[in-house]
């Protein structure tokens, strides 16, 4: 069978780490439902996304171990779901986004 | 390997609906903002909140997987599905309350401001994107029990914790899809009705 | 090779393994799980075919008079949904990639046989749940399911035509998933990147097009689901909503589909190839790399179906200038499979007639596809013939016949006998004649103007109807000739050694039909990928 030690292989994160990660994410939680109140206009929605890609990154990096992988062909997988999802969202809006030039 | 590549196909389905989700907020903004104003803030970002919390908890069951805590692992993963069911519960008190005030797509659908149509259609992805994130919060609920289950029997330990690792992988996910949905779908107005 | 094989009766191996009908059914050995997949997809050939030759049947006279609209309706719709999801996407990957990608790469089994065994009952979820469809009456909304028709006035099986669809996508996420664990985890020592034959480089492509691509129909397909059940309008423009969004969503995969389905055939083409021209195939490095390429950019072009659709002016241009670019890989393997065979010690056995047959009908089918990518013509023959024409060429002149080739080459490896070599070549011509015969028509058909998926036609379109339905009974007396032999020979046919072609690769380096475990010791790989100058042994059979 495939790596039955798992990917994050023999590290093991420190408590301490995933507590302070947490402690970010509320944070990170607090800050953009605040933030959300103001009236920003279009700005709003960037910054809601960029606080979501931040939480999103933690998860990824520290909860589910992507920091610590020896193995590069894991992150291209990961680099790569998220680069077809990309294709998908922006070829659309080509379509989208061009309607009302003519 | 095999759980990232089913990670990634779990990107794409989320995907389209988010892409969906972009080109109509895209073409009828503020349909989206009168939409928002009718989610509970609150309930929301207490959810959100539940979902970083289950993260945290396992997280930490990996991590006790890692080192044969054996009783710590099978704590932490009870306590991530209570937190799971916590979430659970708090979405059904949001669909009880959208359903009752016609906020459901179809012959009962009612909103009283302009554009009424196209805030039908912000509540259609609500509806669809909420619930397959809750279809996937329950699945994966069912798993941790599952795992938990093995777990009490002693089946992992620091030679062989590839399934909670594994399962911890799809709950950080699950996690992440809320991540995106919270702000997408709750945060759009900066007036935050109910 | 052997002097006097042992018929594999005699021979323990993975087919007399055990018996009786459990351990076929609960089986995790790739080898019988291709062989389930082979009598599962074979069904539904029939099935899509049957529904084929009722439209032909129809199109005989221009006048609608065998059957209803709404009944022809749902021919064409059930015939597409049947050989797309049900025979064409899991062809080759299922039966021959299951089949073969371990045993090249010199492994054991793939890296998830249980998965692998699930995956085939997805399938056969899902094929039930298209019986159901079929036996209540079918969909009748094409087999794109364009909404709004398909969610707010269709009065046909639609939902459970999405379902049984849904439920085959996750077979092929599945396969995807453990084809690419397992091409990247479970290589036997030496065997690099760069020594791996063309097929299994072609299914690893087709692996990460299934993975990527699949899941997008399934969500598409649920919100059908939910707009008709639930009546959430979502692609509804009565309701606010935009069909189009649903065609770039249903497109994102369906364009990629169709490189699913010829991948694998290229695959199968370049062994093919190679070992009747006893040479290596010319320029590997480029066919990998062409292989890949293909598969990413085959996720740049979906609009191209939605050019008269509505879609902007720019964006149809940008989407046809990516059209443009996905052929040139193609045109690359085209190049070097004929670069292989110059200078190259031709036989024409059988499997090699198919891979002739591909070439030269893929080729018109993908320059054929290349006259849609332009804008001002695909206004003219968009959703004429013309596109049907094209797209059958590939599907049927490229993809079927690499299947049937395929399926001609390895025989001897999964059934450990030869299948009668002169009727071999008679099927493959009677195929290759009513092929053109029926397809040929078509372009002209389209050209002239006579629109797809109508019941009656304008009579001065007869004649190249009756060609076309002609054409078609023959190709149907084509295809029933290799399952009557395939199946005579497996009790009467000539017993097969380990190697009768000659052939470069690990699959001929064990016996036919191989054991159950595939090799009796794990191979070590010292040589390059079609090594025909020096075919090396391994030592790993008595």
């Amino acid at each position: 069978m495939v790596g039955e030690r798992g990917i994050m292989s023999a590290h093991v994160v420190p408590k301490k780490t995933y507590i302070a990660v947490w402690i970010t994410l509320m944070i990170l939680t607090v800050v953009t439902a605040a933030v959300s109140r103001i009236d920003l206009g279009k700005v709003s929605a960037i910054v809601a996304l960029t606080i979501a890609t931040g939480k999103a990154l933690l998860v990824v990096l520290f909860f589910m171990g992507v920091k610590y992988i020896s193995q590069k062909m894991t992150i291209v997988v990961i680099v790569a779901g998220i680069f077809w999802l990309a294709i998908l969202m922006v070829l659309s809006m080509a379509d989208y986004g061009t309607r009302l030039w003519s | 390997m095999g759980m990232w590549v089913f990670l990634i196909t779990e990107i794409m389905f989320f995907g389209g609906m988010f892409t969906a989700y972009m080109v109509y907020r895209y073409m009828y903004y503020q349909a989206f903002v009168a939409g928002s104003e009718k989610m509970d803030f609150w309930w929301g970002t207490i959810n959100t909140v539940v979902l970083i919390c289950s993260s945290l908890t396992m997280a930490l069951a990996v991590r006790s997987s890692q080192i044969g805590q054996r009783k710590a692992l099978v704590v932490l993963l009870i306590i991530t599905m209570l937190f799971g069911c916590v979430f659970m519960g708090i979405k059904a008190i949001e669909y009880t309350g959208h359903w009752k005030e016609h906020q459901f797509p179809g012959t009962n659908f009612h909103f009283e401001g302009p554009d009424p149509q196209h805030v039908e259609i912000f509540f259609s992805l609500y509806w669809a994107m909420t619930g397959f994130h809750a279809l996937h919060m329950l699945i994966g609920i069912i798993i941790v029990g599952v795992i938990a289950f093995y777990s009490w029997r002693g089946k992992y330990g620091p030679d062989y914790y590839n399934p909670v690792e594994n399962v911890g992988l799809y709950w950080h996910f699950v996690d992440m899809v809320w991540i995106y949905l919270y702000p997408l779908l709750y945060l759009i107005s900066h007036k935050h009705g109910g | 090779m052997a002097t006097s094989p042992t018929p594999a009766a005699e021979r323990e191996n993975y087919l007399n393994t055990e018996y009786g009908i459990r351990s076929w059914l609960l089986t995790t050995d790739h080898k019988r799980i291709a062989l389930l997949y082979l009598l599962l997809i074979t069904f539904f050939f029939f099935i899509g075919g049957f529904f084929a030759l009722l439209i032909r049947l129809e199109l005989l006279t221009p006048a609608g008079d065998l059957v209803q609209a709404d009944t022809y309706n749902k021919l064409f719709t059930m015939h597409g949904q049947v050989m797309v999801f049900f025979f064409l996407i899991p062809a080759i990957p299922a039966v021959l990639g299951n089949f073969l990608i371990p045993i090249m790469i010199g492994a054991k089994d793939l890296a998830f046989p249980r998965i692998n065994l699930f995956s085939w009952y997805l399938l056969v979820i899902g094929g039930l749940l298209m019986m159901y469809t079929i036996l209540t009456g079918g969909a009748d909304t094409g087999w794109t399911f364009y909404p709004p028709f398909s969610t707010a006035f269709a009065k046909s099986q639609v939902v459970t035509a999405a379902l049984a669809i849904f439920v085959a996508g996750f077979s092929s996420i599945l396969t995807g998933l453990n084809f690419i664990v397992t091409i990247h985890r479970m290589r036997a020592p030496g065997m690099t990147w760069s020594r791996l034959p063309l097929f299994v480089w072609a299914n690893y492509a087709t692996s990460i097009i299934q993975v990527l691509g699949t899941p997008v129909l399934a969500i598409t397909l649920m919100l059908v689901a939910l707009d008709r059940l639930f009546d959430f309008g979502i692609f509804d423009p009565q309701r606010g909503g935009d069909p189009l969004l649903f065609q770039h969503l249903f497109w994102f995969y369906s364009h990629p589909a169709v490189y699913i389905m010829i991948l694998p055939g290229m695959g199968v083409v370049s062994e093919v190839v190679s070992c009747f021209s006893r040479k290596r195939i010319f320029g590997y490095k480029f066919m990998a790399l062409a292989l890949i390429a293909i598969a990413v950019l085959g996720f740049l072009v979906w609009a191209h179906h939605m050019f008269v659709a509505g879609i902007s002016l720019y964006a149809a241009l940008v989407f046809s200038l990516l059209s443009y670019l996905v052929a040139v890989p193609s045109a690359i393997k085209v190049f070097n499979w004929t670069a292989t065979m110059y200078k190259g010690s031709i036989s024409y056995a059988t499997p090699m007639l198919y891979a002739f047959g591909f070439i030269g009908l893929f080729t018109m089918g993908g320059l054929t596809g290349l006259f849609l990518a332009a804008l001002g013509v695909d206004v003219h023959v968009t959703d004429t013939y013309f596109v049907i024409a094209h797209f059958h060429y590939i599907m049927v002149g490229g993809m079927v016949m690499a299947y049937i080739g395929g399926l001609h080459f390895w025989w001897p490896k999964i059934s450990g006998r030869m299948y009668p070599e002169a009727w071999g070549k008679l099927a493959a011509l009677i195929i290759f004649v009513g092929f053109n015969l029926t397809f040929f028509p078509q372009f002209v058909l389209g050209y002239l103007g006579m629109p797809r998926r109508y019941w009656q036609y304008s009579p001065e379109f007869q004649v190249l109807n009756v060609l076309s339905t002609a054409g078609a009974t023959i190709l149907a007396v084509g295809y029933v000739l290799p399952m009557v032999y395939f199946l005579w020979s497996m009790r009467y046919g000539k017993v097969a050694d380990e190697n009768p072609w000659g052939a470069a690769g690990l699959e001929w380096m064990t016996a036919s039909p191989p054991p159950i475990f595939n090799f009796d010791e794990t191979p070590v790989v010292t040589w390059e990928a079609y090594d025909y100058a020096n075919l090396k042994e391994v030592a790993v059979e008595p």
